[in-house]
């Protein structure tokens, strides 16, 4: 199943800049096979964080596969991220 | 921080109705437009629906679109809550007056936290709600939930801080709501006060002999004037109302019409007379003419052909008329006239609520416009401090809801001395106090009066001499050459010091002394 990732930042602000980096480690270490990642500023879309109702920058969602997850923060805690993707049993189970 | 330049903050601040009964009148006026106002108070002490009320009545009133920044309840739940005050949020959101912003925490789907964050995206959704709509008014209710949400309280703080900042930017008036743990301690559990701390409202919810007695008090508005002390409310089917306590005249109101004591230098001293509408609280000791101050007060009205309205906790009527009699007022042939009624109470004959319930049925029945009661203080003796704090507030109401001017005895605990006995808040909410004391001199007992506030109007500010005659009370000159009158101890001054005082505060004390 296709993963989508939407992360939503704010600009070129330092922590969004991590965050995106960060993310796209883990998604090379994870080794994921076909994924998705959708980057959103929400300072050009503030209708998008509305329909997600997001607070926190950076966030990110994981959309599928479900269940829809979210965490909050630059992703410099490696381990939680995946902890909290829950997608380290699926890469596993590959 | 503050952007605005330090000028005269009085005339900067302008502030704005928030729509809410009463709590304009408390706050002068309204909460200081284009800023943030905590509003603070224990769970179910009625925050959400004060922060609900200010911006229903924001658009209801005022043509004035709102944000809602819930944190808490989802905003169903909200607009679910109120629509049993007839507010139909619903109607406003298809109308682009009003927008909710939904932070409420969805259990289903907690957030793992995983570094560094902050809360540009809350920021900019309110920006881009406010924008949409153009609103003035927002409402964040309760910022206490976020702490829980969040765990790095520090981030949390800087962050509130930036909304604020951004508020203020966009020129909106913000209500935020925020919890207390104890009724009178700190003001806030999460130490919110720290980064909105201009404006603050306190609600209190405190159980007081089995009831619930709800308060509200006004901690502060930055750079401008509020009424001080808890202000009880309470939530009734239109929402909060905040009682009038004491209906302060605002300026822009126009000045009310004058009403005859009966003395004429009492009048003079009251520049002009009391207000039609208003309280007046004589507080003396036994013996120093209240009651003569009472029946004069009562006869002008008769005069004048008004119904006027006594009721006696202390003498019999034939007592009154006689007495009255002496003084050359024959209540009798007003009483026939129907334009006076005694109504002569026992304090212990009944509780304080039955005794509520009388006077308002007493008041219906014969709709005086002038109202004396002889003496309030007789009351106290049949009730707890809280229950006549009451029994006080709801007279006041009843007394204002019937456009009366209302004159109370009080009697003074002490024979010299200028306190009272009656509660602080009394005379807080009466709007006239006049002191009947003795003063003591030369070893003489005199009798001294003073107007020791008269609200919304210049009055005499000095300590007269008086006699009770038959022909009542008659008002005398200050007391010369004496200082500290109403201190229990009052002071003789040798003549030359005296002549020298005068000198030193010439433009001030010339017009006293040549009276």
């Amino acid at each position: 199943m296709k993963c989508v990732l939407k992360l939503f930042i704010t600009g070129n602000t330092p922590s969004s800049i991590r965050a995106q980096k960060n993310l796209k480690i883990i998604c090379q270490d994870l080794n994921l096979s076909d994924y998705e990642i959708q980057t959103i500023d929400v300072i050009k879309h503030p209708e998008l964080a509305e329909e997600n109702k997001i607070v926190a920058i950076p966030t990110l969602i994981k959309e599928s596969p479900p269940p829809q997850q979210k965490i909050i923060g630059d992703l410099s805690d490696k381990d939680r991220v995946l902890s909290g993707l829950e997608l380290v049993s699926q890469t596993i189970g590959e | 921080m503050d952007t605005t330049p330090n000028t005269n903050p009085l005339t900067k601040l302008k502030k704005i109705n928030t729509g809410i009964p009463g709590l304009d009148t408390i706050c002068h006026g309204g909460i200081p437009k284009g800023r943030t106002t905590l509003v603070a108070g224990t769970p179910g002490s009625a925050k959400t629906i004060i922060g609900t009320q200010f911006v229903y009545s924001g658009i209801k009133q005022f043509n004035e679109p709102a944000v809602f920044v819930t944190f808490e309840e989802a905003p169903d739940d909200i607009k679910s809550n109120v629509r049993s005050f007839g507010w139909e949020l619903e109607m406003f959101e298809s109308t682009d007056k009003l927008v909710f912003i939904d932070v409420s925490v969805d259990p289903s789907t907690p957030h793992t936290e995983a570094g560094n964050y902050d809360f540009t995206a809350l920021i900019s959704r309110v920006e881009y709600a406010i924008k949409k709509i153009n609103a003035k008014r927002v409402c964040i209710d309760s910022i206490a939930t976020l702490f829980s949400q969040f765990h790095n309280s520090g981030t949390v703080r800087h962050e509130m801080r930036r909304l604020e900042q951004s508020l203020k930017q966009l020129q909106v008036t913000t209500i935020i709501t925020c919890e207390r743990l104890t009724e009178y301690g700190d003001i806030s559990r999460d130490r919110v006060e720290e980064f909105v701390s201009d404006n603050v409202i306190l609600l209190r919810n405190v159980l007081d002999n089995e009831h619930r007695r709800r308060t509200i008090e006004i901690l502060k508005l930055r750079g401008t004037s509020h009424q001080k002390g808890e202000f009880p409310f309470s939530v009734s089917t239109q929402g909060v109302e905040i009682l009038p306590l004491s209906a302060i005249r605002l300026p822009q109101l126009p000045p009310e019409p004058r009403v005859s004591s009966g003395n004429i230098e009492l009048d003079k001293m009251c520049g002009g007379g009391f207000f039609q509408d208003s309280i007046i609280l004589c507080s003396g000791a036994t013996g120093t003419g209240k009651s003569l101050t009472v029946s004069t007060f009562l006869n002008a009205g008769c005069v004048r052909g008004e119904r006027v309205l006594l009721f006696s906790f202390k003498e019999s009527r034939e007592q009154l008329c006689s007495l009255a009699r002496n003084w050359g007022m024959d209540f009798e042939q007003w009483e026939k006239d129907k334009l006076l009624k005694i109504v002569c109470l026992y304090p212990e004959a009944q509780s304080i609520e039955d005794h509520l319930i009388r006077l308002r049925n007493e008041i219906k029945a014969f709709s005086p416009k002038r109202l004396a009661f002889d003496c309030l203080s007789a009351m106290e003796r049949i009730c707890s401090q809280k229950s006549f704090r009451e029994f006080t507030i709801a007279l006041t109401s009843l007394i204002k809801s019937n456009d009366l001017i209302a004159f109370f005895a009080s009697n003074a605990d002490s024979l010299v001395g200028g306190s009272f006995s009656l509660h602080n808040h009394f005379a807080t909410i009466v709007d006239t106090i006049i002191l009947l004391r003795y003063v003591e001199v030369r070893g003489e007992m005199r009798r001294g009066l003073m107007i020791l506030k008269m609200r919304g109007s210049a009055h005499d500010k000095s300590i007269r001499e008086y006699i009770v005659t038959d022909k009542g009370l008659t008002i005398g000159s200050t007391f010369e050459n004496i200082s500290g009158i109403f201190s229990d101890a009052p002071i003789q001054l040798p003549s030359a010091e005296h002549d020298r005082l005068n000198q030193l505060f010439e433009p001030s004390v010339n017009g006293n002394s040549d009276e």
